[in-house]
């Protein structure tokens, strides 16, 4: 198989406090191929976003990487000066965040934005930059764009400004882009159509994505893989259909109880008993036992990794062979 | 634009009719005139005969109608103290304070909005804090302390400025201090002096103005997109903090003119300011009167520059209306 674009290896975020250092993202190891499309899933606090903005560098003081390491094509990105990662945003990797009707600035023309971005990473000159952004406009389907170029953001709707958001992430073809939740802040009419225009341009031009939501139904139409996430860990990973309709973590199965269908009803994804951990206090051993209705006295003691399980990868000590005859073991001893 | 500026001259006039109508029935409060005007041993028939003179014995509004009809054919009155009409006597003051404030303000702003910037982008470096405790030193000294430190340092011990007066001026159309270097050597003190107050809340506002813009999703997403630091930091967050800072750069040329009576008096200053303190003293009622009304205009005017340089920087108030949706 052929080198991965990104790579994540053992990533741990931290946030030193007052009282002590918080792990908001503890190990995880990921990669995503070119051209295709890891779905990110997890309840609010996972630690999602925090990966996401790590991989382009912007994470937030005090907020630091710990350990591990970021390789886009091979090369370490986490520990490259600001000019340098500068120049690899947006060129190299795009980002799309939560909420369109605030990530333009309101006293900037689109096209102004448009042609500012294209000239940073591009060697174009005045007409050609807004020529394509023009280009670009009609290609994320806004219509008339050599007239909507000079409009300000106030004149767009909610999904045409989430248009035009796209559009400026691709403004210098990047390989990746890291879209957060993309359609959240949007009527739920229109999130199926971006999600849908998102997919088709990315396949169009080759990009991968890193696409972090709370819909599952989002991601069982538009991922290739998932990563499902749990207390700023990876619960699992695998293709997208093995983990929807046959997950392996019991936190997955959860998760999966029921899938909206795109576009309804997204409230019924947490629909699992209690709720995650807060950083302060995340149990010892699997931080999903005090939820998990498979638990036994192993998940107490030890923190699982991720174990091969079949089609996917789990963090869940029922995959662990030797644990489980160990877990029988002490559980002898424990009645002697 | 036309209509807009037309519905706010007529809002002006509103407001500085009220002006002077509120000015004309607190003077009532102020003191007699007449005292002032004639001798101890006046009879009390000298007095009475003054006061019909000067429409003294009328009720305030009468007064105030009377002021009003005179203005509006350009007469000001005449200078109780003086003997002279107010404009004359208004007419050499009135560029020396407009003067003062006009460098005062270019220097709170040329100073001020640079500082809050670089404090605001570099929140933690010891520089970013120094300038902070000294901007409070400067905010918490009373201006006449500033002044009279200023004199003592400058003046008496270095004998570099002059301590008091315009010094020489130069006619351009009026007698003015920026013209030459004696002028400013003049002016100089009385600016900083004036300026110091003004020139710590324009930074403290730009740094917190700057905080907030550069925490919002678009300069975050303007980093994203990989905009070099100039670009995020003048073109996107810098321009957001604007308005607010054009709104008190607006009302502090107001505040300005008030603070100036302060600096006039410790510079000897001759300006309105000064002339306004000796008017109260004689209740010389004409020459309040035409301060108070110079000063509304003034007010009158700036709220207007703001209004259209709003206008200007915010593209939401020029397109209202014809937005295209969809
Ligand atoms: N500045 C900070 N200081 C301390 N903890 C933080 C800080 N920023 C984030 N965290 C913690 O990191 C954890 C992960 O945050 P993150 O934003 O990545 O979650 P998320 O999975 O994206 O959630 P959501 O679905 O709500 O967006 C959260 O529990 C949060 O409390
Ligand atoms: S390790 Fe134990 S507690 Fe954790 S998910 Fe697996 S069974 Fe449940
Ligand atoms: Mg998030």
């Amino acid at each position: 198989m052929a080198d991965p674009l990104l790579k994540v290896e053992n990533l741990r975020i931290e946030f030193p406090t007052r009282r002590g250092t918080l792990v908001a993202v503890d190990d995880i190891s990921l990669h995503i191929n070119k051209g295709e499309v890891l779905g990110v899933v997890g309840e609010s606090g996972a630690g999602k976003s925090l990966t996401g903005a790590s991989i382009i560098g912007l994470l937030e003081p005090p907020g630091r990487i710990a350990a591990g390491q970021i390789l886009l094509d091979g090369k370490r990105i986490d520990n490259l000066p600001y000019e340098k990662m500068r120049q690899i945003r947006g060129r190299e990797i795009g980002a799309i965040f939560q909420d369109p009707l605030t990530s333009l600035n309101p006293l900037y023309s689109v096209g102004f934005q448009l042609i500012e971005t294209i000239q940073t990473h591009l060697p174009m000159d005045k007409q050609q930059a807004r020529q394509r952004a023009i280009d670009l406009l009609a290609e994320v389907g806004i219509p008339a764009p050599e007239r909507r170029i000079d409009h300000y953001p106030h004149q767009f709707s909610g999904g045409m400004r989430q248009r035009v958001v796209i559009a400026l992430a691709l403004c210098a073809n990047p390989k990746l882009i890291i879209a957060d939740e993309p359609t959240t802040a949007l009527d739920v009419s229109i999130q199926a159509q971006i999600i849908a225009l998102l997919k088709r341009l990315c396949r169009d031009h080759g990009t991968a994505v890193m696409l972090v939501t709370h819909d599952m139904g989002v991601i069982a139409e538009t991922a290739d893989r998932v990563a499902v996430m749990y207390a700023g860990r990876i619960a699992e990973i695998g293709p997208v259909k093995e983990v929807i309709k046959d997950g392996k973590h019991p936190y997955t199965h959860g998760l999966m109880g029921s899938i909206p269908i795109l576009g309804h009803d997204t409230e019924k994804l947490t629909q699992i008993e209690g709720a995650m951990p807060r950083l302060t206090d995340i149990p010892t051993g699997c931080a999903y036992n005090p939820r998990c209705p498979k638990v036994f006295d192993r998940c107490y003691r030890d923190r699982p990794d991720l174990l091969d399980a079949g089609t996917t990868r789990a963090a869940c000590w029922l995959y662990d062979d030797d644990a489980k005859a160990a877990a029988a073991v002490t559980g002898e001893t424990a009645h002697v | 634009m036309i209509a807009f500026i037309i519905r706010r001259l007529l809002q002006s006039l509103l407001v500085m009719g009220t002006v002077a109508f509120i000015a004309f029935s607190l003077f009532n409060f102020v003191g007699d005139p007449v005292n002032n005007m004639v001798g101890q041993e006046a009879t009390e028939a000298e007095r009475e005969y003054i006061r019909q003179l000067l429409g003294l014995d009328q009720p305030f509004y009468i007064q105030f109608m009377r002021f009003v009809g005179n203005v509006l054919q350009g007469d000001f009155g005449q200078s109780y103290r003086l003997g002279q009409p107010v404009l004359n006597v208004l007419g050499d003051r009135v560029p020396a304070t407009l003067e003062l404030v006009f460098v005062a303000a270019v220097m709170a702003l040329v100073i001020g909005v640079p500082m809050g910037v670089y404090t605001g982008l570099k929140r933690y470096a010891i520089s970013s804090k120094l300038m902070l405790t000294i901007s409070l030193i400067g905010v918490s000294l009373p201006t006449f302390v500033i002044g009279i430190m200023l004199i003592l340092v400058f003046s008496v011990w270095l004998n570099w400025l002059p301590s008091f007066g315009r010094g020489q001026t130069v006619n351009v159309g009026w007698d003015s201090n920026l013209f030459s270097l004696e002028g400013w050597k003049s002016m100089i003190m009385p600016a900083i002096t004036l300026c110091l107050f003004q020139l710590t809340l324009v930074m403290r506002l730009v740094r917190a103005e700057m905080l907030e813009v550069l925490r919002t999703d678009y300069v975050k997403f303007a980093r994203a997109r990989g905009l070099s630091n100039r670009a995020v930091h003048f073109g996107h967050a810098l321009k957001n903090t604007l308005m607010p800072v054009i709104t008190i750069t607006g009302l502090q040329v107001g505040g300005l003119i008030a603070f100036a009576i302060i600096t006039e008096t410790v510079f000897q200053w001759p300006g309105m300011g000064l002339l306004f303190l000796q008017a109260i003293q004689f209740v010389d009622i004409p020459v309040m009167a035409t301060y108070l009304l110079l000063v509304a205009l003034v007010f009158v005017i700036i709220n207007l520059i703001v209004d259209m340089t709003y206008y200007f920087v915010d593209p939401r108030l020029r397109t209202e209306g014809k937005g295209g949706g969809h």
